[in-house]
């Protein structure tokens, strides 16, 4: 009726979409990460170094999240070995695409061009997600968890033998490396800018901003590129899964979340939608480990521990199981606040004041003991923020099981069915054009 | 008649169990092929004697502290992967209690660097002379105080973290308990530090010539083996002789039934919670005692391999877990007589998949006796 309701109105109907909640959100990361940079007086490099830092966490923890929950949040497949098929992934793209050993003691690649490993990247981690699936995947989530784990941690061990660290096939010197692991002299984003033309308008951004930048701007404007091209993975990820979801396959997947021995029953080959999911799922995975680590450089098999997994199943879970958006607001909540938050803050603090941290705990503790002296003890907090932010990580995780296992936007699960099954959903809709607000939140069902 | 008899019998279970009689028969090579190699003397007797030692050694270890996982996922439904940080927590606070006796309360550095079991090499557990012969006291403190203070955290993690969504699905708990882990693991190493420290001081041991060599028999081997047997045997009188057991018993199979027949749920959970902890947490100590060293991923590395064990001799039975935990201890060991090293843990782990996939109630048929 009124102007201001009507204001309202559309205001909630545009917060409906859900392309507009990510972009609040991750413009509200930013606006923090640039004001806190702002109080540390980052100069232009040191904005741009942390903005493009945070937007490449945010871009592979929303990118791993949506692969998750394709497992866990539609299919229900309660896979704990995600870091496994990130390694498979990324060690395939090396030992495919690395050229050939220059000296005796390196170890070279089979030297295919980058693209070509990268799809065999993609295509080893689905098929050993298929290795995985076949004897697999009939058995009880919480089976199948340690199932997942250990071939995780079997793909590790793999990585780290002597065995496979360097191996004679047609006259090339190839292998994993061992545990030293391997160098990767990729630069993909060169690459992808050579063939899409786009070099110009990376040489435009270097010489506009190189002066405020100052010494090698080209890094900066790289990483930057990098961080927007993961972004673009996001978006491929979300509109592939979305597309997924709402076709009748995805509705057989929601289905045998629910209910296997229901949909089974209705006549559908529940074991093939299941390995058709995993493998899918384990491929764009792979295609995760890949975009993290094919810039960086350089490998090792202890990277992939799984604790990266749990990072990733804390980024689902933060933003709730079952939702595609809610995956990729998970992913950059987790990045921002769990993974790179405690280390800005360290940073932060570490610029406002001089941190003489005591090298254990027991120097921390002492003075508290002697004359309750307690700047020690926070200066010693301050410098193993690293290890604290694990424990904070596991507080949360414990917390949102307690209070929020649905996710920070609420329930969100999609039903398995192609219509609406609610009467009252229907009647909430119709409520919200008569001017009232829409719960979004259904509660339990 | 008996041969046929008995023929048409193997056939039948042949038929039923294609894949148990290949593992039985990859068993009976890999026997036969370690025979062959130690009359060929590829295998020295005393090779094959210490591995075999230190296999059911850990096993033991491994055994121990699956007893606390076996009951806690059969009578509360849950896989507790925080369970592996519960033996780090016993370990460290244990050995913090035998630094501080065996260094007489601050007369060999001061009480904090020997709380902190020598963070940052302040002592060292070898200069101090900790182990059973050198100062069986502390040893004896340490392991009781392992114990209990396991038990404590343990029941305090239940009261705050696991109480209140005891209603909701196995795999939230589970969830959950990544979150613990993830807690205890990290503030471990925020008050311990990272290092991986030597703990124990050389102890006198019993030297059996064999062809090849010697096989050392340590003190701190009979201590594990001691440790660990009563214990096992007392869990076995508990159990089967007062009526704690036969409320286990009644839990884990229908946990409503059982709070409709009047067992006091709550009380049976408590108690869980108090015997696992308190076999774990003593795992944890005399496996660093057995071992020598100590780090705070110990309990991490080891929880697969407890998994495993708990899986293999059936989720539930005491015994299936202690026979799990000996049969993955010698296979951890074996394993490097056939493949390399590097893969011993990847061979456990392979058996305890063969488990799961094949034989998911266990090799025992997954009678649940305890």
């Amino acid at each position: 009726m009124s102007a201001d309701t009507d204001a309202r109105s559309a205001l909630s109907a545009l917060w409906e979409r859900d392309a507009v909640k990510i972009a609040a959100l991750l413009g509200a990361i930013y606006a923090v990460y640039i004001g806190v940079g702002a109080v540390i007086g980052y100069s232009v490099r040191g904005q741009l170094n942390s903005i493009a830092t945070l937007t490449f966490y945010v871009g592979v923890f929303g990118v791993l999240a949506l692969a998750l929950n394709l497992h866990w949040g539609y299919t229900g497949l309660f896979n704990i070995g995600v870091v496994g098929f990130m390694a498979i992934g990324i060690y395939t793209v090396a030992v495919v695409s690395k050229p050939a050993a220059d000296t005796a003691s390196s170890i070279g690649g089979f030297g295919a061009p980058l693209w070509v490993g990268i799809i065999a990247g993609v295509v080893v981690a689905s098929l050993f997600g298929l290795l995985v699936a076949l004897p697999a995947l009939r058995l009880r989530a919480d089976y199948l968890a340690i199932v997942t784990i250990a071939m995780s941690e079997i793909v590790r061990f793999i990585l780290l033998s002597r065995t496979f660290q360097e191996v004679e096939i047609g006259g090339r010197t190839v292998g994993l490396g061992g545990g030293s692991g391997l160098i990767l002299p990729f630069n993909p984003l060169q690459g992808l800018l050579e063939a899409t033309g786009l070099v110009a308008l990376r040489d435009g951004l270097v010489a506009v901003l190189g002066p405020a930048i100052g010494s090698n701007p080209s890094a900066v404007i790289n990483s930057l590129l990098y961080g927007v091209l993961l972004l673009v993975f996001v978006g491929l990820y979300y509109v592939t899964l979305q597309r997924l979801g709402k076709s009748p396959f995805g509705r057989v997947l929601k289905a045998i979340r629910e209910d296997e021995d229901a949909t089974t029953a209705l006549g559908k080959n529940t074991n093939a939608a299941k390995t058709k999911a995993f493998m899918f799922g384990c491929a764009l995975m792979g295609l995760g480990g890949i975009l993290w680590y094919v810039q960086s450089g350089a490998i090792t098999p202890n990277t992939f521990r799984p604790r990266l997994t749990f990072f990733v199943w804390i980024a689902l879970i933060v933003g709730g199981a079952g939702s595609n958006t809610g995956s990729v607001m998970g992913g950059a909540v987790f990045a921002a606040v769990l993974f790179q938050g405690p280390r800005y803050f360290q940073n932060l603090v570490e610029s406002l004041v001089e941190v003489e941290a005591p090298a254990n705990f027991g120097a921390a503790m002492a003075p508290l003991f002697d004359s309750l002296t307690l700047t020690p003890f926070v200066f010693y907090v301050i410098d193993n923020v690293r290890q604290l932010q694990l424990v904070f990580m596991g507080l949360v995780l414990v917390w949102l099981m307690h209070n929020r296992p649905e996710g920070m936007l609420g329930h969100r699960k999609e039903e398995a069915a192609g219509v609406p099954l609610r009467r009252d959903r229907d009647a909430a809709v119709a409520a919200a054009d008569g001017g009232h607000e829409r719960d979004g939140r259904d509660g339990d069902e | 008649m008996g041969v046929g008899e008995s023929y048409q019998r193997g056939r039948e279970w042949l038929d039923a169990n294609p894949l148990g009689f290949v593992f039985g028969l990859v068993l009976v090579l890999l026997l036969l092929d370690l025979g062959r190699r130690l009359l060929t003397g590829d295998v020295t007797v005393s090779r094959f004697g210490l591995v075999l030692k230190a296999g059911l050694m850990r096993g033991l270890v491994i055994g121990l502290a699956g007893i606390g996982l076996s009951l806690t996922y059969s009578i509360l439904n849950f896989a507790n992967f925080s369970h592996g940080d519960y033996l780090t927590s016993g370990a460290f606070s244990g050995m913090a209690v035998s630094y501080l006796v065996a260094g007489g309360f601050g007369a060999q550095g001061n009480v904090g660097a020997l709380l902190l079991v020598g963070v940052g090499g302040s002592v060292f557990g070898g200069a101090l002379g900790v182990g059973i012969f050198t100062a069986p006291l502390a040893v004896l403190l340490g392991l009781i105080v392992a114990g209990v203070s396991t038990i404590a955290l343990a029941l305090f993690i239940d009261r705050v973290v696991y109480k209140p969504i005891r209603d909701r699905s196995g795999i939230t708990l589970l969830i959950t308990s990544i979150g613990v882990a993830f807690v205890l693991r990290y503030l471990i190493l925020f008050v311990f530090g990272g290092s991986k420290r030597g703990v124990t001081a050389g102890q006198p041991s019993l030297s059996l010539d064999v062809p090849g060599g010697a096989i050392n028999i340590g003190a701190h081997d009979v201590t594990l083996l001691v440790v660990a047997g009563t214990l096992m045997l007392g869990v076995h009188l508990l159990l089967q002789g007062t009526k704690l057991g036969k409320a286990m018993r009644a839990m884990s199979d229908n946990e409503d039934l059982a709070r409709v027949t009047g067992i006091p749920t709550e009380r049976v959970v408590r108690y869980t919670w108090i015997i696992g902890g308190g076999l774990t947490g003593i795992a944890g100590f005399v496996f660093a005692l057995w071992k020598g060293t100590l780090g705070f991923f110990d309990g991490w590395l080891l929880l697969l391999l407890v998994f495993a064990a708990v899986i293999l001799g059936g989720i539930g039975s005491i015994y299936g877990a202690i026979a799990g935990g000996l049969i993955i201890g010698v296979t951890f060991h074996m394993a490097p007589l056939w493949i390399p090293s590097g893969f011993a843990r990847a061979a456990a782990f392979a058996v305890m998949i063969l488990i799961l996939v094949l034989k998911p109630e266990g090799i025992f048929g997954g009678k649940t006796t305890a």
